[in-house]
């Protein structure tokens, strides 16, 4: 008896003290992932890295084929969020105690300016890299089938991300800020424009309603502040977060990175040049490929031109996730992001601008309120979620230009993108629009007739012009979606570079007139 | 179940509607009504009843040597008051194009914002504004002026 009692009090201390190597073991169930076999299970047994397939074919992995945008954009995005919550320690949306906490984080809390210069880096990197990952998508013809569902997510994504900045304008509670969003939240109301023009805004007032929602209030004070608080910290990031996580399942339940058809032809054996790709051979062979001419089909290259995505894939990703924090970690030591005077609401700020990337639309919206804040960029907008399902061909997909027209129709699509916006710009700045010239014309024909709208008309005309030439839906949305890329680039110039005071055009900012 | 006259129901006869699938859709249905209840009700909650902000009624009293054609801003107060020989009137300097702050120039109202330009009375002149600048209404108490902003007034209405 006790012998018994002695023996398992042993046991239980030699437990104790192999718990340490036990839980180790327990957490990193497949060892160091040296072998092909453990390099797979350190992926699919893994709840966050089994997002991505075991093996990853070589074309994905080309440099050229992603240009990693879409971890650019994840990785901007976690940077955001670590630096977010960091800044919601000392942060407090109430007006004016807003604006001094701001002036705290700037000056008084320890390292405060920089994360507080990150966060909102990381937030320009985070719209820039999502535009330019849109851009790629849509340059390589991979939203096509099947992953139409996976454009409309990251159409919904493009979305949260401009609304997660644009809400974030407003929180310092600055002169630049509480402008910014006087005017958008004008532009909410500016249906108003049209409801009035038809005369129904006392039955029908759509425009004040979702200003007042947005608001909370008849004016930009407590209740905004408070509601894009909210918005900025909670709904949206939650939205953002569910979005990415159904895109990125579905990449990988797609069938990865839209590759052509013809891809392994063009890879042919790289596969094989890759280290690690084996480090050992197979433990066992197939006994059935013994009766079949050649190798077994596991030795050598991997099947069908993949490669270990550990650590392949992974370390690329890395990499880019590495290089993306360098780069915020940079532009956040070289340049502050700007705190005005505090928000005043009876003086505004002139001029008054938007974040940079709506610029392009303020232009268009000092035509016209509706025009440019809600009739364009809502026809953009359908317009490219429309585009995988009225463009159902299948040449070129997964190649840079694919399709019909290729280069030369893309080179041609940015002469007449850029010629048309600068020079329909420099006829509005030169010689002004209906308004000076006729100044008792009904508000009506100038929210139809504007530089936005006859921009958009030449590129629609153009790009119906190359769908009949090429007799391809494909070409045709290759010219609408370059020429508004690059009218979205003229106009977005133009607001920042060259409007001053009062939003006259001016070449330089030493040019606007002192006060 | 139907049964068909002169035959007998047989328990290996299908059901119309197997119990399972009424359950089912019994429980699917009163889910999505449910959601789509509560969402309504979540809706709700944000179109506030009562707005917070505060009185857009004030009085104001303008000092003697206002002279003609010069605007009296109130403190606080987005709203231009002038005084000629018919009278007194308040135009609003708040831009109907996007609701920056005009401000008040001997020649007219200029926007800072996106560069609207309007006339002495109000009237757009030049840029995206949709309308003139409205006129509030202004009610005479001895040398005390009470201004609404809230309330409009046709152009040319002087107290």
């Amino acid at each position: 008896m006790e012998k018994a009692e002695s023996s398992a009090l042993k046991e239980i201390w030699g437990n104790l003290v192999a718990s340490p190597r036990r839980i180790y073991e327990a957490a990193f169930r497949s060892g160091a992932p040296k072998t092909d076999r453990t390099r797979s299970s350190f992926v699919f047994g893994n709840v966050f890295l089994h997002l991505h397939s075991v093996r990853t074919h070589i074309w994905s992995l080309k440099w050229s084929t992603t240009m990693g945008l879409g971890i650019i954009s994840t990785a901007a995005f976690l940077i955001t969020l670590v630096t977010g919550i960091l800044l919601m320690f000392y942060y407090k949306p109430y007006p004016d105690v807003a604006y001094q906490s701001m002036k705290d984080i700037h000056f008084v809390v320890p390292t405060g300016r920089f994360i507080r210069n990150i966060h909102r880096w990381a937030a320009n990197v985070m719209v820039v890299a999502v535009i330019l990952h849109m851009a790629r998508t849509f340059f390589t013809a991979s939203y096509r089938k099947p992953r139409e569902f996976n454009w409309l997510i990251g159409w919904g994504l493009l979305v949260t991300t401009l609304a997660l900045s644009f809400t974030g304008y407003l929180l310092p509670w600055d002169q630049l800020a509480y402008w910014a969003i006087t005017i958008g939240a004008n532009i909410a109301q500016s249906p108003r424009e049209i409801t009035d023009a038809l005369g129904i805004t006392q039955y029908f007032d759509i425009g004040g309603l979702q200003r007042t929602i947005l608001l909370g209030s008849d004016e930009v004070g407590a209740e905004a502040l408070i509601r894009f608080y909210l918005l900025h910290v909670m709904i949206l990031p939650l939205i953002l977060v569910m979005l990415m996580a159904v895109h990125f399942w579905r990449i990988r339940k797609d069938g990865g990175i839209a590759r052509p058809d013809d891809a392994d032809e063009i890879v042919g054996n790289e596969a094989k040049s890759s280290y690690p790709v084996f480090t050992e051979q197979p433990e066992k062979t197939y006994h059935l490929a013994a009766i079949v001419k050649g190798r077994t089909p596991a030795v050598g290259s991997g099947p069908e031109n993949t490669l270990p995505s550990m650590p392949h894939l992974f370390y690329a990703e890395l990499g880019v996730l590495m290089l993306t924090t360098l780069i915020c970690l940079a532009l956040a030591l070289i340049s502050d992001a700007p705190l005005k005077e505090i928000a005043n609401p009876l003086v505004p700020e002139n001029p008054a601008k938007a974040p940079w990337y709506f610029l392009g639309l303020q232009e268009i919206v000092s035509f016209s309120a509706f025009t440019g804040g809600i009739g364009i960029p809502a026809l953009v907008w359908i317009g490219l979620g429309l585009i995988p399902f009225l463009d159902r061909e299948k040449e070129g997909t997964g190649r840079w230009l694919g399709g019909p027209g290729g280069r030369n129709l893309f080179l041609w699509s940015l002469l007449i993108g850029f010629g048309a916006s600068v020079g329909i710009e420099a006829f509005a700045i030169y010689f002004g629009w209906l308004r000076e010239w006729f100044p008792d014309i009904p508000q009506l024909a100038i929210t139809v007739i504007n530089p936005g709208t006859v921009l958009t008309a030449i590129y629609a005309a153009y790009s119906i012009y190359v769908v009949r030439k090429y007799g391809s839906t494909r070409a045709g949305a290759v010219a609408l979606f370059t020429c508004f890329l690059c009218g979205f680039i003229v106009l977005t110039v133009v607001g920042t570079y060259f409007r001053g005071p009062n939003w006259e055009f001016y070449w330089t900012p030493s040019d606007w007139p002192g006060h | 179940m139907t049964t068909k006259p002169g035959k007998e129901a047989s328990r290996f006869d299908p059901e119309p509607m197997p119990r399972r699938d009424f359950l089912g859709l019994a429980a699917l249905g009163s889910a999505a009504a449910a959601v789509i209840f509560s969402l309504f009700g979540m809706l709700r909650l944000p179109k506030a009843a009562v707005l917070t902000s505060p009185s857009k009624k004030f009085s104001v009293t303008l000092p003697d040597t206002l002279a003609e054609g010069e605007a009296f801003i109130p403190e606080g107060r987005s709203v231009a008051v002038y005084k000629d020989a018919e009278g007194v009137f308040a135009i609003s300097t708040i831009c109907t194009h996007l609701g920056c702050v005009v401000s008040a120039k001997p020649e007219g109202f200029e926007c800072p914002c996106h560069g609207s330009r309007f006339a002495g009375d109000g009237t757009v002149t030049k840029g995206p504004a949709p309308k003139a600048l409205p006129w509030l209404k202004v009610t005479a108490d001895g040398n005390r002026l009470q201004i609404d902003e809230n309330e409009e007034v046709p152009g040319g209405t002087k107290v």
